[in-house]
Parts: C-alpha cells; structure tokens; sequence
C-alpha cells in the first residue's frame, strides 16, 4: 500500500487528491447526463422524424395571434410571430410593473398609516391577495369577472365615451395627426428649457437659502412650452378618437382585450401585495430618530414621507423590489392559460404548428433568461452605485 | 416552546412587581385616537366607511342569495380527490384520520402552534359532519369519516401521556406516517386490500397535498445541498451549482412544467415512459430547490467565520463542522425565507393545470366547463378555490411566525 501514499498520506486522505477526484467526478457526471440526452434526442429525432435547426423561423407562419402591439398577418414568418409575442410579454410586463409599484408602494404606505380602519385594510389586502395562487387570481379575474361582462349590446357606459363588455374596455385615444412630429420638436425644446429652469432655481436655492421651488417651476415651464406649441403648430397634435358602435363592435379609440385586461389587474394586484410588504419593510429599517428629528425640524408628515424617509429606504426596497419585477415578468407567462398570446403561448403555438419543440423550446429559454439577464444588470448597477454614494 | 413556558412561570411567582397602568381610553377615545386624530384622517375614515358599506354589503348579499354554490357542494368528492375510485374512498378517509392523530399528539407534545391547529381541524372537521349540505352532496357515511376526526385528535392528544410520544419522537412520526399515507393511498403491491391507484387517478386536494408535501421534502435537501455546492471552494462543482440556479431561477416554472411534460420524453429512450405526476413533480422540486439553494446560501453567509475556526480548534472535520456546527446555524436564521419558499411551492403546484394535471384548480375548471348549467357560476367556484388554498397558505404562515418567535430568531 505504500505505493498509494505521498509523505506518507495515504491518497484516499490527500486534500489535494480529494479535491481532484470530487471535480473530475461531478464533472464526468454532467457531461455524462448531457450526451445522455443529446443522443437520445438524436436517435429519436431520426426515428421519428423529429427537425432540428432553425431554418424553419423564416417559414410562413399561419396562425392567427389573437392580439398584437406589432402589426401581424397570418402570412408573417415564424420568427416575426414569436417578436409579436416577446412584444405582448414587454407590454404586459412593463404595464404591470408601473402599476403594481404605484399600488404597492400606496398599500405600503397605508399599512403604516395611524389610522386604525387605513391600516387594518391594507394589512388585511396584503394577507389575502399574496396568500392566493396568480393562477387561480387570474382564473377569477378572466373567466369569473372579465367574461361575465355584459354583451356589446349592452355595454356599462362609463362617464365619458368608455364603454366595458366582454370583449374588454373601449376608450378614446389620441392618434397622431400631422402636426404630431413637429409638435413634438417643440416639446423636446420645452424639456430641455425646463431643465436649465430647474437647474438655474435649485442653485438659486442652494445660495440664498430661500424656497424657490425648482421641480414645480420646472414642470409649469414644459406644460406651458406644450401647450404654446400645440397653438403654434395650428393642428391640435393628437386628433381625438371615440370609440363609437359598429354593426358588431366598436369601432376607434383604443381598446384593451379582456384577457390582456384579466393578466394585468391579475398581475398588478398579487405583486402589489408583495411590493407592499417590501416598501413596509424599507420604511420600517430607517430609524425613528430621524423621522423624530425631522418633526422637530417642523416637516409636515408628506414631507417627512417624501423627503426623509424615502431617500433612506429605497437602498433596502430597490434590490427586492428588482427582484419582484423579474416574478412578475416571469409569472406574465401564465397568460397561456387565459388566451392572451404572450411569448410562451405563441411559442407552445409554434412547436404544434412547426413541430419542432426542441429548437422553438431553447428560443422561449432564451428570452426569459435574456430578460432575467437584464433585470440581473440592472440590480448589480444600482448596488454598485449606493455601495459607492452611500457615505 | 416548553422553554418559554418555563420562564413566563418563574416571572409568576417572582417579587410582586407593579405594572405600569392600563392605557383606558373607552370606545369614544380610542375612535378618536385611531380613526378622528387629525382632519384628513376623519375625511379618509368617514370615505372607506362608506366605500365598505357600498361594496361589501352588496357582495354579502350577492353571496348569500344570488350565488350558485351547487357545483361546489354537489363535486365535494371531486375537489377532495379528484377521480380516485369511489369504493376506495375508505383509504382518503383513513389518511385524512392518520394526520388528524398526528396533529393531536404534537398538541399534547408541544401545545401552543399545535395546539391551536389541532383544535382548528377538530373543530372545522366536527363542524364540516354537521353541514346544513344534503345528503346526497355530503352523504352519512362520508360524515361519520368526518366525524371520526375531532375524535382522532382527542385521541392523539391523550397519547402523549405514554411513552410513546417524547417531544423528538413527535417528527419521527409525523415522518413516518408520511409514508405510511403515501403507501396506503399508492396500494402495496401484493395486498389485496390496498390495490394499486395509479397516481394518474389523483386529484383535488389529494394530488395538491401530494405535490406540494412530496416537492417540499424532495427540494430541501437537494437545496441544501445545491447551496453547499456553491459556496465550494472546488472551482468545477461551484461553476454547476451557479449554471443550474442561476438557469432554473430565471426561467418560468410554466416552463419547466411543460419541459418535463413536452421535451424531456423526447431525450429520453423510447422505452423508459415516466408517470405523468411524477413528471410534474419533477419540475415543481428542481425549481424550489434553486431558490431553495439561495435561501440557505444566505443563511450559510451570515454563520460568522469564528464559529467555523473554532470548531476546527476543537478537532471537528470538514464533514461535522458543517452538519452539528455552520448548518444548523444557518438554517435557523433562514426558517422565514424557507417557509415563505413552502408557501410558493405549494402556491405553485397550481400550476400544474397548464400541463393538464387536475388539482384542486384543475377540477374547478373542468366541472365549470363540463357541465352547461354551472357555466355561469364560475365566479364561485374560483373563490372557493381561492378560500381553500388562502386557508392552507394563511395557516402556514402562522405557524412560521410563531415558529420564529419560538426558536428567537433575530433576537439571540
């Protein structure tokens, strides 16, 4: 046995040996599981006729997309149809995260609110919503709320020109007509204006002392620029559209599906329960000294919200608040189930039209971790820039 | 538990202490110190007073009178097990009485927790046999199976007197008649009493219970064991624990579940065909255990350094530094995050109707869309849905919190 040892320690107790051996074995391993797999999936790809490769994204696609942001025709190819869906997802998504941090951060706030009825409420929200499965949310919200809707016929008229039935909400909407890109020139300038207002006002302050209120200046100066320039251009921008009643539907204005309207109020209200709990959380890790200290100052409660408390928080609400995001990106992939053609079910489409699952599968992997990548990013950036202001 | 017990005795019969008075403020006081304090508070209070009256009242009257709950009470057997074989229901109701004796004698064991959740089954389950249902929805003999629960409890509780039920035994069991559930549901080849059920022939709650029960106690060690591998210092095995994470966590479980159930047949030989809620099992416990990992991987990074050194000082391994000295640490200061990773998951196994699977969501769908005269009610089907799991959820949150503050976390 003297063979199997160096100086004397036997190899089976050699750190280094160990070491070794432990990397080589789960690396054989893996590799092992992987070819496993690919030469399963090569011999039954030519028993069964199964296509790999991707050739097959520039082929007609030939199914219809129930709703699209891009402009889709049944005679599109297959990659344009699956960029019709990754835009349905961004849309949802995007919408869905400004929506679901207004509300979480109001709900947050209310449960912290020392009125007793306020606080109890949002407490009692945050319970019930995040304690529920999305699906079954969205369940309720689709097929329990959203197509229960009367029929066109008989739509609920909001005040206004909003209609709501079952085939979703109707509601005016401004198209651009042709004074649009000019106006919008004029607007750029206005934007720019206002930030030298914004800037020249807060250096005032800084010197002098006195209040010269610098954002609220700046934004009466683009209001005021917008609307010299919607005068100035002679056509009012944006023409006015109203949704108005056709033979079958409505007809103009702008119109959200039931389903995109049941994923979104889904989406907004369960992830809102959890930005609640995050924002309650961040409020909750500033000490009360300075909350105490800026009453003594004699700030007002929004103010001592908005201007002391806030700016101390967000280095603990921004990271899982982040991370929320990317849930509830992730989660819009429940859409499946309730007809709205996001990017997953426009891919489960494409493997039954195209018949390749393997390829059309790897393309749905990518994107979520593509977008996850990003979210990723962008919460590395920012943990980099608060590890390196915060003093 | 017992040890909080203890102390809140000693404190009893210690030196009379005075207690600081009592903060009186009567009904007017306190509406006016919580509700009236300041102007925009009476404004905000007298708004969702009335905001609730215009909104509740017509829900309860809607829920009471107007409501169709007939495809909720006449399915009851479904949304409990889905389409396992009537004249097999006797092994649901046994397992159902096998559990209810388990939480009986951690009542008697731990009280507190248990006791609060033991006396919730017997009296929820006590109070279920005696529903103003008909009999043809809730028939005698399913009653007397109910029945028999509140009974079970009480009969748990009174075991913990024996030997039999020392506080550390009370995990052993509740793990064993795990199994033994599972057998009597599965079928034990060979019995003829306990003929096979198919796994496929599960469903409603029974097949949710199995997913989420399963998946939680597959995903834990494969996530410890994940996070281990992570903080390795071997450069191979820390590169395929961050790849696996850091690639099921930023996927869809939607789309795992559809790998497992689409793609993974095809990588796999012809002849080897795996069961369909083992496939979905597969997904739900690969995916809980990658957050799982992250989960203890913070609770292993905030194990201070020292505690490592000082075991190694001592002539502990590798091997028992980490089992008796850094994990147990760890896990304790994580039991919140790995609770709400429990809560997700058996949220989660919801899911599973994507790929065809009929749990508790699955059979409220399918009785709404196979049946002409419930097609309208199917806003009450999804609340009941929604109720069920809020209650299974909502309880096990509960117990997390009490759990925290049992075990002190964050406080030694």
């Amino acid at each position: 046995m003297r063979w199997l040892s160096f100086h004397g320690i036997p190899l089976w107790r050699d750190v280094r040996v160990l070491r070794a051996a432990v990397q080589i074995v789960s690396a054989v391993l893996a590799v092992t599981i992987v070819v496993f797999f690919i030469d399963n999936l090569f011999s039954a790809a030519d028993k069964r006729g199964l296509a790999m490769g991707f050739g097959f994204l520039s082929e007609e696609a030939g199914f219809p997309i129930g709703e699209s942001v891009l402009a889709y025709e049944e005679a599109d190819s297959f990659q344009y149809a699956f960029l019709a869906g990754v835009v349905n997802t961004l849309k949802a998504a995007l919408l869905g995260i400004v929506l679901a941090t207004v509300l979480g951060i109001v709900v947050g706030v209310a449960r912290l609110s020392n009125n007793w009825l306020v606080g109890k409420i949002a407490g009692v929200y945050v319970e019930f919503f995040r304690n529920i499965p999305l699906l079954v949310q969205l369940f309720f919200w689709y097929f329990g709320v959203f197509l229960l809707l009367p029929k066109v016929r008989d739509s609920i008229q909001w005040p206004g020109p909003v209609y709501l039935n079952n085939r979703g909400i109707f509601f005016p909407w401004g198209e651009p007509s042709s004074s649009f890109v000019p106006w919008l020139i004029v607007v750029a300038g206005g934007f720019v204006l206002a930030l030298a207002v914004r800037a020249y006002l807060a250096r005032y302050q800084d010197r002098s002392g006195r209040t010269a209120y610098p954002n609220l200046a700046a934004l009466a100066t683009l209001i005021l620029v917008a609307a010299i320039g919607c005068i100035a251009v002679g056509q009012s921008p944006l023409s006015r559209e109203v949704p108005v009643l056709g033979t079958f539907n409505f007809q103009g204005g702008a119109h959200l599906s039931p389903e995109f309207m049941a994923l979104l109020v889904g989406l907004v209200i369960y992830t809102a329960a959890f930005i609640a709990e995050i924002v309650r959380a961040g409020i909750q890790s500033v000490p009360r000294g300075q909350v105490e200290a800026a009453k003594a100052l004699g700030l007002g409660d929004m103010e001592i919200l908005v201007t002391v408390v806030f700016p101390q928080a967000l280095p603990v609400i921004i990271p899982p608040m982040i991370s929320q995001y990317l849930n509830l990106t992730k989660n819009s992939s429940l859409a499946a189930a309730i007809a709205y053609p996001d990017l997953f079910s426009i891919g489960k489409i494409m493997i039954n039209q195209a018949g390749r699952a393997v390829p059309v599968f790897m393309l749905i992997m990518a994107a979520y971790l593509s977008m996850s990548l990003v979210y990723a990013v962008i919460g590395n950036l920012y943990n980099r820039h608060v590890r390196f202001s915060r003093r | 538990m017992a040890a909080a017990q203890d102390t809140a005795g000693l404190t009893g019969g210690g030196p009379a202490t005075a207690r600081p008075p009592m903060n009186r403020l009567g009904p007017a006081g306190w509406m006016k110190a919580n509700l009236f304090n300041t102007w925009y508070n009476s404004v905000l209070t007298v708004l969702i007073v009335t905001v609730l009256f215009l909104t509740v009242k017509p829900a309860l009257v809607w829920a009471f009178s107007a409501a169709d709950w007939s495809p909720i009470t006449s399915n009851l057997k479904l949304f409990l097990a889905g389409q396992y074989p009537l004249d097999q229901m006797w092994r649901v109701g046994v397992s159902v009485l096998i559990f209810s004796t388990v939480f009986g004698v951690a009542w008697g064991v731990w009280g507190g927790v248990a006791r609060n959740f033991a006396l919730l089954i017997a009296i929820g389950l006590g109070a279920l046999a005696f529903a103003p249902l008909s009999l043809d929805d809730l028939g005698l003999q399913a009653r007397v199976w109910i029945i028999a629960n509140p009974v079970a409890v009480v009969l748990g509780h009174q075991i913990h007197r024996t030997p039999l039920a020392a506080s550390r035994w009370v995990i052993i069991w509740a793990l064993a008649s795990f199994v033994l559930v599972l057998a009597v549901l599965r079928g034990v080849p060979g019995v003829p009493w306990l003929p096979e059920v198919p796994t496929g022939a599960w469903g409603g709650l029974l097949l949710t219970f199995l997913l989420a029960l399963v998946g939680i106690v597959a995903s834990f060690p494969l996530g410890v064991l994940l996070a281990l591998g992570r903080r390795s210092n071997l450069p191979v095995l820390k590169g395929l624990c961050v790849l696996f994470i850091e690639l099921v966590r930023g996927v869809p479980l939607v789309s795992l579940l559809f790998m497992t159930q689409v793609i993974v047949p095809l990588f796999l030989p012809e002849d080897l065909r795996l069961d369909r809620v083992l496939r979905a099992l597969f997904a739900i416990t690969l995916f809980s255990s990658a957050y799982m990992a992250e989960n203890i991987r913070g609770g292993l990074q905030s194990v201070p350094q020292g505690q490592v050194e000082a075991a190694r000082a001592l002539g502990l391994g590798g091997a028992h530094t980490m089992l008796f000295i850094v994990l147990p640490q760890a896990l304790r200061a994580v039991i919140p995050a790995i609770v709400g990773q429990f809560i997700s998951l058996f949220k989660d196994t919801s899911l599973v109707v994507t790929v065809g699977l009929l749990d508790v969501l699955g059979i409220g769908k399918s009785i709404v869309l196979g049946n002409v005269e419930w097609v309208g009610s199917q806003r009450e089907v999804y609340i009941f849905i929604a109720l069920l799991f809020w209650v299974f959820t909502y309880s096990m949150s509960y117990a997390s919190r009490k759990l925290e503050s049992a075990l002190g976390v964050g406080k030694r």
